[in-house]
């Protein structure tokens, strides 16, 4: 695409941003059952993956998001004409890994793995052309990467003493790997800027991130609460 | 200048790279030989190849050990912007200057948390590399950036405060980013030596974690100084 048509595009996403905030922030009000629903699954499956309550909860949150990366770019990857055959290797690349997550996850779960869950990639139309036009893939994409970072980071203190920290450690380097990567097709820095966004209807991902005790807000990326998470992605999840 | 690794033997070329640089100072000052070598601008404040830096334990030698890595690569960013290599771009310079940035916070940030028990500030050595050439400079960025990924992803486990681990955690993603796009710089939205490529993320899609005397040894032939660890 050429500058002027992309920056037309992103210009009309933004407009398109004060119709989407509604449905997006709609799914604040759901999401507070999602934990506790996640939890009694939890427990049922305890005996058999041998890991805590807590730490079965933590990795089934993880899961969830990797079922919702992995469906997008493997219907992104399967709508023709969407992504620019420059760009492919990129996506097929992250698709492998967030592929590799889902299974991974599963397996460690066994049988206290939640089931993919239904899943809207246009969030309840905040992104409606989101497998038809690239310019929407790639907002969503860097969305679910940088908040899958923040969620990841979230937990760490739930996996600590697990057997599965490092684990999780390893799959939070890699989601950061991607998301430097899709801001980059974007046009923007690998990191991200205090709370800084260029699309509006992303502030949720992006809140908190200006807050540092520890230095400059690029250095440091910021964590957020499995509820906190669970309310951004909310209207995913039908 | 030194060539680079070859494709195919990831995990030996990863050491490789680094040891080709000084292996046998490498060598010898694991071995507990003492070497008369020369290091570059000592000073009375800072520790050079005749200093011992010992980490002390349990946090505090984690902490101290990802505070030498955060010196290092501070050290190197920082003389990477005095000497910009020829034709840097101004989106690699931004990048370059901004990363420098985020070290120096990342390495201030730990020397105040460990406040009394930080131990002193290091000289490196990186006379080896050629600043000029931009191949040397973000080859060695790519693979301090990668080690230190690696370093706390295989240092998150060995932590006992909550505290402390989510703060490294706030980070090490940061480092990654650095890797995505240092990598990106060199082979750009290359699935298969980029910025996630298979030489660093495995069949799991998993980063590397690597323990703590492995890093250090990777990291030897830029530390003169003998750093006495208690770490795995």
């Amino acid at each position: 695409m050429s500058d002027d048509s992309m920056e037309r595009a992103e210009r009309s996403l933004s407009r398109r941003d004060l119709l989407g905030h509604g449905r997006f922030a709609a799914g604040l009000a759901a999401a507070a059952a999602v934990p506790a629903a996640m939890a009694v699954f939890a427990r049922t499956g305890l005996a058999q993956s041998g890991l805590s309550a807590a730490v079965v909860d933590a990795l089934n949150f993880a899961l969830r998001l990797e079922y919702l990366e992995s469906e997008l770019y493997t219907r992104g990857l399967a709508a023709g004409g969407l992504i620019p055959s420059a760009d492919r290797p990129v996506f097929t690349q992250i698709a492998k890994h967030e592929a590799a997550h889902v299974a991974l996850l599963k397996s460690v779960l066994g049988a206290a793995a939640i089931a993919k869950p239904a899943i809207d990639l246009t969030a309840r139309g905040a992104f409606g052309d989101v497998l038809s036009n690239y310019v929407t893939f790639k907002l969503v994409a860097q969305a679910l990467e940088d908040i899958g970072v923040r969620a990841y980071k979230g937990q760490v203190g739930a996996l600590m003493g697990s057997t599965v920290l490092t684990t999780a450690l390893q799959i939070h380097s890699v989601e950061a790997r991607h998301a430097a990567e899709v801001r980059r097709l974007r046009g923007q820095k690998g990191w991200i800027t205090a709370n800084h966004t260029d699309v509006s209807l992303l502030a949720p991902v992006y809140a908190g991130e200006e807050v540092v005790e520890a230095g400059p807000s690029e250095a440091f990326d910021e964590a957020l609460s499995m509820s906190q998470v669970l309310a951004i992605v909310a209207p995913f999840f039908p | 200048m030194h060539p680079r690794p070859e494709p195919g033997t990831p995990e030996l070329a990863f050491l490789a790279e680094l040891t080709r640089v000084s292996s046998r100072r490498a060598f010898l000052k694991w071995s507990g030989v003492t070497l008369g070598v020369v290091a570059i601008g000592c000073s009375n404040d800072t520790v050079g190849v005749d200093g011992d830096v010992s980490l002390g334990s349990g946090d505090t030698a984690v902490l101290n050990y990802a505070y030498v890595l955060e010196q290092l690569e501070a050290a190197f960013y920082d003389q990477v912007s005095r000497t910009l290599y020829a034709g840097v771009t101004a989106v690699e310079q931004q990048a370059l200057l901004d990363i420098r940035d985020h070290e120096a916070a990342h390495r201030d940030f730990l020397a105040r948390t460990l406040g009394p028990e930080a131990v002193d500030r290091l000289e490196f050595d990186f006379t080896n590399l050629n600043f000029a050439d931009r191949a040397d400079v973000l080859g060695t960025a790519r693979t301090l950036e990668d080690l230190g990924v690696a370093a706390y992803n295989g240092a998150g486990a060995l932590l006992t405060d909550s505290a402390l681990l989510a703060a490294l955690a706030t980070i090490v993603s940061v480092e990654a980013r650095h890797a995505s796009v240092i990598r990106d710089f060199l082979q750009p939205q290359s699935a298969a030596t980029g910025f996630a490529a298979d030489d660093v993320v495995d069949a799991n899609g998993l980063d590397r974690a690597m323990p703590p005397s492995e890093v250090l040894l990777a990291a030897a032939p830029f530390i003169p100084a003998t750093i006495s660890s208690p770490l795995p």
